[in-house]
């Protein structure tokens, strides 16, 4: 028997064996009967479950995380602070951004609300907190109301964040960090619920030995995904290996040549090392899910998933990342371009995971465009999403990599555009070249997000639009609608 | 009466509760031992004879304690609101793919769940009809197609100057409220039963369940404490899951909860009707219109339900805020192989709206004058010229020209545009685009019968007072608002008043709280309890402490009675020693209104509430991705009851509008079933979406009715401010050609649509050179 531990209420919580299925919002809601958290869609796409998770980073520093609690799993909280809504403020003693919501109007049905309070929150503890309205909007993008139109409720966490950091939370601090220290665990974590199993190992070796005798195990990292298999696809997961403990696979490295991802590290932690040499991918990862996405989900998901619609491969491809696969002792690296088989079929072999992902370092004599094509701007999944890398010397095309997701049954790479882009300068001409090319590459699909023909013309104007965005002789005219104020 | 509440930005009652997550829902509701979890299985299939229907495995799986189908309906199984056609369980076929089949019962909801899958259920397929032009073409109608008329469109129509026709593809809308269908049955004593729903209409509910169970009204209770939203979404399709939790729980004897998820929600519940608008219009050398024929037809999925009151407004809406001196407006009630649509915030208004505001659109650029200026010309006239509207309803207080004249100046409208001319001559493929438009819409149910309202006061022998209506809450603030009349009725403060649930059992009859009514309606009963206690009361004064009854004053919790101040309780209990009621129930029926639908001629609506939006949009020509820069809003809540409530209706209606005009696309495969039906992939507005320039202001005047706090209602008509953004689009893809031809570009107006259009319209230009 193995009791998971987490912080709740100011009090540490241990709880024998949990059924590794339950969500965070199940037992909030029918085991702790704390019904302030909603269920708005069971998918991680509405907010209405935001919880705040608190955890030690790697200095021993409290860091406050928005999630949503409706495709959390319960053991996931191992070793960590849990926040709901309950626990932020009362009618009585209302938490600053609670108090400011009232004061702006900022809740009309009330209940998207909980789940603003718990993001704004968060961003009441962030290290740099949103001053302006469209950064808050971005922090909010996770956070879905059909009432108020927004205004009021950016207007509270705006003057909220005026006074960030100074409550009771922050008052209590210290206290928690030694909380949180005292329930840190040493090696793997194993829980059994009748049939079912999680384990939560801690090194790379543990992992892999626990993967290879049970290949046929879920591999569960940040759960943005894989929690639907269990709210929509009504599955059970019975055995369950959680990577997001595993310290190697967590790590995020930046030396000379290459910029090393743990796969398990979440997107807030990655995307920094990548949008610091790829600031051209800066939009795009801004717009991939939401913060409590983010917050969750994982590169190494996102490329396991092998979705065809996944950002993420498609911007890998283009910056000509490899893949270190680990299969018990044995590591292999491979192009990520390779990893992809068919619709939504890899490389994997029973037993084997994507350990980590290395990225070059940024190459001055390159050109990138990272694009995204959404319905919605904010957490909406690609229609086409296009990952952009050429090399350019003495005004030549010399290597090109156009990278396409949604396009095809997998991320792929345009090589007849890309090669009739080779020999050639690089400007307007040629994009249209590439672009008329591009059309022997791919027929795409028509479904809900996008026609075939929308997918097709629009993915050719992307090369259009990046001919333009790095057209040397570019004014500062914005290129596109995001970037127009 | 003081004045101390009405008109004052009073915060939501609940929003204390709100934000800290102790707002009570139905789904929060802490249930009593041994409550059982209903679901509900859906059809697979679009439309099919069920051939069989084998339960018998659902019937013995683990946790189950009852399973139903139509054959065990003790009462009425068709819960259709107005017209038959809604089975609350399918009887022998199914219409739509979501279509309730049979409803479970057990002890968890994954238990019910697991269940249901083991049904054997054999179909034979039938043809479904899955658009608006097959129904037409094969003539399947919910009703015959009808019209209103005025003059004579054909004949004005060949003799016009100038003619154009068109059409435009209005997609349907979600209603995505946060809180899904939810519903709670306690079975009492004398298979009595209380239902907790989510409902913006208990007492419709009421009396389906009863119908349902084989009961009548007087067996069934039910209680609306407060809606996670509805937008109309709740009006009738809260029935199914109330009906559904009230057979279980007479079924089995113990509290059932049914709860819809959200991908089950989207799939079985009704959405706001997609249209489509062909249209054909005369006009003069300035653009005035001559004559206009409008043929509207509403996919009104499979069954009656509201639809044809909604197809009514989207004709009497026809003509927003124009003077049609000959018009021709046919609707199309078509029935197609999907889900009833619904009531949504507009209710077919909306819809009604777009197509002239498209007629307006086209003739301006037709005509190359600014859609601004053949707006101008077209409006209904102020001095009783021009002022009757298709359906005989004199436009009497016609705004629009001053509040368009004040908006236009205080957006630099003018001046904007030709910043916007000269962009788009510069810029290779940012386009920019710009719009106003109007609105005027009228308010009152068209049914007539149903512009009534109760209410239901107590004054406790404390001083203190509970308040009763008929109408619901749904975040709109309904409860504070009627709190305020209250409040102000007595001199009390608002927190002497407590607000109740919405409860059958206090006041009956009540109708849905919908078309923008409610606060115009239950303010007014709760009003006229109020006052009916205060005549006792005057009374009681006048003969027992000899003032003069006239001359009682209620302020600041005291009552003044000629030199004589009491406070409020000292009063009312000195009431209650002498044995006077302190308790009254209240009534309104909305004056003026008459309706004949034979003729199709009257008078449907007690005012018109008016506003207009100029919105300024930014798109990309090579994506078709578009971003709103700028809203300015002018619009007319009369006097206010209560400004920052009605803001927040404003606001909000005027981003769910964008929604539904922009990224809210619903996506029916080839067989019927809704592709889109969750958050991932029905995309409703983020906090992102909100313009970055957002300038909301309202318009200084009151209702020249005599309404509450001469108020105007504000719940539905924000929404249609909107169009300013769709037409903004547009005139952005028309720059693409030069702003001489008109852009084929149908709602919601998706990236895709919006490149598509584009395309389109580059190709037309360069056939023509």
């Amino acid at each position: 028997m193995t009791k998971i531990r987490f912080l709740h209420r100011g009090e540490i919580r241990e709880i024998h064996d949990p059924d590794p299925n339950l969500t965070v919002l199940r037992w909030l809601r029918e085991n702790e009967g704390l019904t302030g958290t909603k269920e708005g869609c069971a998918e991680g796409d509405c907010g209405a479950c935001t919880v705040v998770l608190g955890s030690l980073d790697a200095e021993d520093q409290l860091i406050y995380r928005a999630v949503n609690s409706c495709i959390l799993l319960l053991p996931v909280l191992d070793g960590k602070q849990l926040i709901a809504i309950e626990d932020i403020g009362t009618p009585d003693d209302l938490h600053p951004v609670q108090d400011a919501m009232v004061a702006s109007h900022g809740s009309q049905c009330g209940f998207c609300t909980p789940g603003f309070v718990a993001s704004l929150f968060a961003e009441y503890h962030a290290e740099a907190p949103a001053t302006d309205q469209r950064a808050l909007a971005q922090s909010l993008a996770g956070n879905l109301c059909r009432c108020t139109g927004y205004r009021p409720i950016l207007d509270a966490g705006l003057a909220a964040l005026k006074t960030a950091g100074k409550d009771k939370f922050q008052a209590r601090r210290a206290d928690t960090i030694s909380q949180l220290k005292a329930i840190e665990r040493a090696g793997t974590l194993t829980t059994n619920y009748g049939g079912r199993s999680y384990s939560a190992p801690q090194t790379i070796e543990d992992l892999a030995a626990l993967f290879e005798a049970s290949p046929d195990a879920k591999l569960l990292a940040g759960g943005t995904d894989i929690g639907l298999e269990i709210t929509k696809g009504r599955r059970s997961l019975d055995t369950i290996i959680y990577t997001g403990m595993v310290r190697d696979l967590t790590e995020v490295t930046t030396n000379e040549t290459a910029i090393t991802i743990g796969a398990a590290a979440p997107y807030t932690d990655a995307v920094p090392a990548l949008t610091k040499d790829f600031p051209e991918a800066s939009e795009l990862f801004s717009r991939l899910g939401a913060v409590q996405v983010r917050n969750l989900g994982t590169l190494g998901g996102n490329i396991a998933n092998a979705s065809p619609i996944g950002d993420t491969p498609p911007v890998l491809i283009a910056l000509s990342a490899d893949l270190v696969l680990r299969q018990g002792k044995n590591e292999r690296q491979i192009a990520i371009e390779t990893f992809f088989t068919d619709y939504r079929q890899t490389v994997l072999r029973p037993g084997e995971f994507i350990a980590r992902i290395i990225v070059p370092r940024r190459n001055q004599a390159n050109l990138y465009g990272f694009y995204k094509l959404t319905k919605r701007f904010d957490q909406d999944i690609s229609a086409v999403c296009g990952g952009f890398c050429l090399t350019v010397r003495d005004d030549v095309v010399t290597e090109a990599r156009l990278a396409f997701g949604g396009m095809a049954a997998t991320p792929k790479r345009g090589h007849t555009a890309e090669k009739m882009l080779i020999g050639q300068p690089w400007n307007g001409a040629s994009a249209d070249l590439a672009a008329t090319a591009l059309g022997d590459d791919f027929t795409p699909l028509s479904d809900f997000r996008a026609s075939a023909d929308y997918r097709r013309l629009s993915a050719q104007n992307l090369l259009r639009r990046f001919w333009l965005d790095t057209d040397p002789a570019r004014d500062a005219q914005p290129t596109g609608v995001l970037d127009y104020v | 009466m003081s004045n101390q509440h009405m008109g004052k930005a009073v915060p939501h009652d609940s929003a204390a509760k709100h934000v800290t997550g102790q707002a009570i829902y139905i789904d929060d509701i802490v249930l009593p031992a041994g409550h059982l979890h209903g679901y509900v299985s859906m059809s697979p299939k679009a439309h099919a004879q069920i051939t069989s229907m084998d339960l018998s495995a659902v019937r013995t799986s683990p946790g189950v304690a009852a399973v139903i189908s139509a054959t065990d309906v003790p009462g009425a199984i068709d819960i259709g609101p107005v017209l038959p056609g809604d089975p609350v369980l399918a009887d022998g076929w199914v219409e739509y793919a979501g279509q309730a089949l049979f409803a479970v019962a057990a002890g968890t909801e994954s238990e019910a769940r697991a269940a249901a899958k083991r049904a054997d259920i054999t179909y034979d397929d039938l043809d479904a009809i899955l658009d608006i032009e097959t129904a037409r073409a094969q003539g399947s109608y919910i009703v015959e197609p009808y019209a209103i008329t005025v003059g004579d469109a054909q004949a004005a129509l060949a003799k016009s100057a100038n003619q154009l026709s068109g059409k435009l593809a209005i997609g349907g809308q979600d209603h995505f409220y946060l809180e899904g269908q939810v519903a709670v049955a306690m079975p009492g004593e004398d298979g009595d039963m209380l239902i907790y729903s989510s409902t913006q209409h208990p007492s419709e509910l009421q009396h389906l369940v009863a119908k349902v169970l084989g009961k009548s009204s007087k067996d069934v209770t039910v209680e609306v404490r407060r809606m996670g939203g509805a937008f109309g979404g709740k009006e009738t399709q809260a029935a199914p899951v109330a009906c559904q939790a009230a057979l279980l729980a007479t079924a089995t004897g113990r509290v059932v909860k049914v709860r819809l998820d959200r991908d089950d929600d989207m799939m079985a519940t009704g959405k706001r009707h997609p249209f489509h608008v062909n249209w054909r219009v005369g006009f003069d050398a300035d653009g005035v219109l001559d004559a206009a024929a409008f043929d509207y037809l509403a996919d009104c999925g499979y069954s009656p339900d509201l639809s044809l009151a909604i197809l009514d407004r989207a004709l009497f809406h026809a003509d927003n805020g124009y003077f049609l001196k000959n018009a021709l407006i046919r609707g199309f009630a078509c029935k197609t192989n999907k889900v009833s649509m619904t009531a949504f915030r507009g209710f077919g208004g909306p819809q009604g709206m777009l197509g002239i505001e498209a007629v307006i659109d086209d003739i301006a650029r037709h005509l190359g004058i600014d859609r601004l200026d053949v707006t101008k010309r077209n409006l209904y006239g102020r001095d009783g010229t021009r002022d009757a509207t298709p359906y005989g309803q004199r436009v009497e207080d016609n705004i629009l020209p001053e509040l368009i004249d004040q908006l236009e100046a205080s957006s630099d409208y003018r001046q904007r545009r030709t910043e916007i001319t000269a962009f788009n001559a510069s810029h290779s493929h940012l386009k920019r685009g710009l719009a106003l438009t109007p609105l005027k819409f009228g308010i009152s149910f068209t049914a007539t019968f149903l512009n009534q309202a109760g209410a239901l006061v107590h004054v406790y022998n404390d001083g203190s007072i509970q308040l009763n209506h008929g109408g619901t809450e749904m975040g709109q603030g309904l409860n504070t608002k009627v709190a305020q009349v209250v409040a102000d009725e007595f001199g009390v403060p608002l927190d002497a008043i407590k607000i109740t649930a919405t409860h059958t059992g206090k006041v009956p009859n009540t109708s849905a709280t919908a078309a923008s009514s409610g606060t115009d309606l239950n303010g007014m009963a709760a009003r006229d309890a109020a006052q009916t206690i205060k005549a006792r009361l005057a009374a009681f004064a006048a003969e027992q402490l000899g003032a003069d009854g006239e001359n009682l004053s209620y302020a600041d919790g005291n009552v003044l009675i000629g030199e004589k101040t009491l406070t409020f309780a000292g009063f009312v209990r000195q009431a209650y020693m002498h044995r006077i009621s302190l308790s009254a129930s209240g009534f309104y029926a909305t004056p003026k209104i008459t309706y004949d639908p034979a003729t199709r001629q009257g008078r449907p609506f007690f005012y018109y509430a008016y506003g207009a939006a100029v919105s300024e949009v930014v798109v990309d020509a090579l994506t078709g991705e578009h971003r709103v820069l700028r809203a300015d809003i002018l619009h007319d809540a009369g006097r206010s009851l209560n400004p920052a409530l009605d803001l927040g209706q404003i606001e909000g209606g005027y981003i769910q509008g964008l929604g539904w005009l922009t990224t809210e696309e619903l996506w029916w495969d080839g067989e019927g079933n809704l592709k889109t039906h969750a958050p991932s992939t029905y995309k409703i507005p983020a906090a992102g979406d909100l313009p970055a320039d957002f300038r909301v202001a309202f318009f200084q005047g009151e209702n020249r009715e005599d309404n509450i706090g001469r108020s105007k209602a504000v719940g539905e008509p924000p929404l249609m401010l909107a169009s300013s953004a769709f037409f903004a689009i547009r005139d952005a893809v028309a720059s693409v050609a030069g702003n001489r031809l008109n852009p084929s570009l149908d709602t919601p107006a998706t990236p895709e649509k919006v490149l598509m259009a584009i395309e389109d319209i580059k190709q037309r230009r360069d056939t023509e050179q």
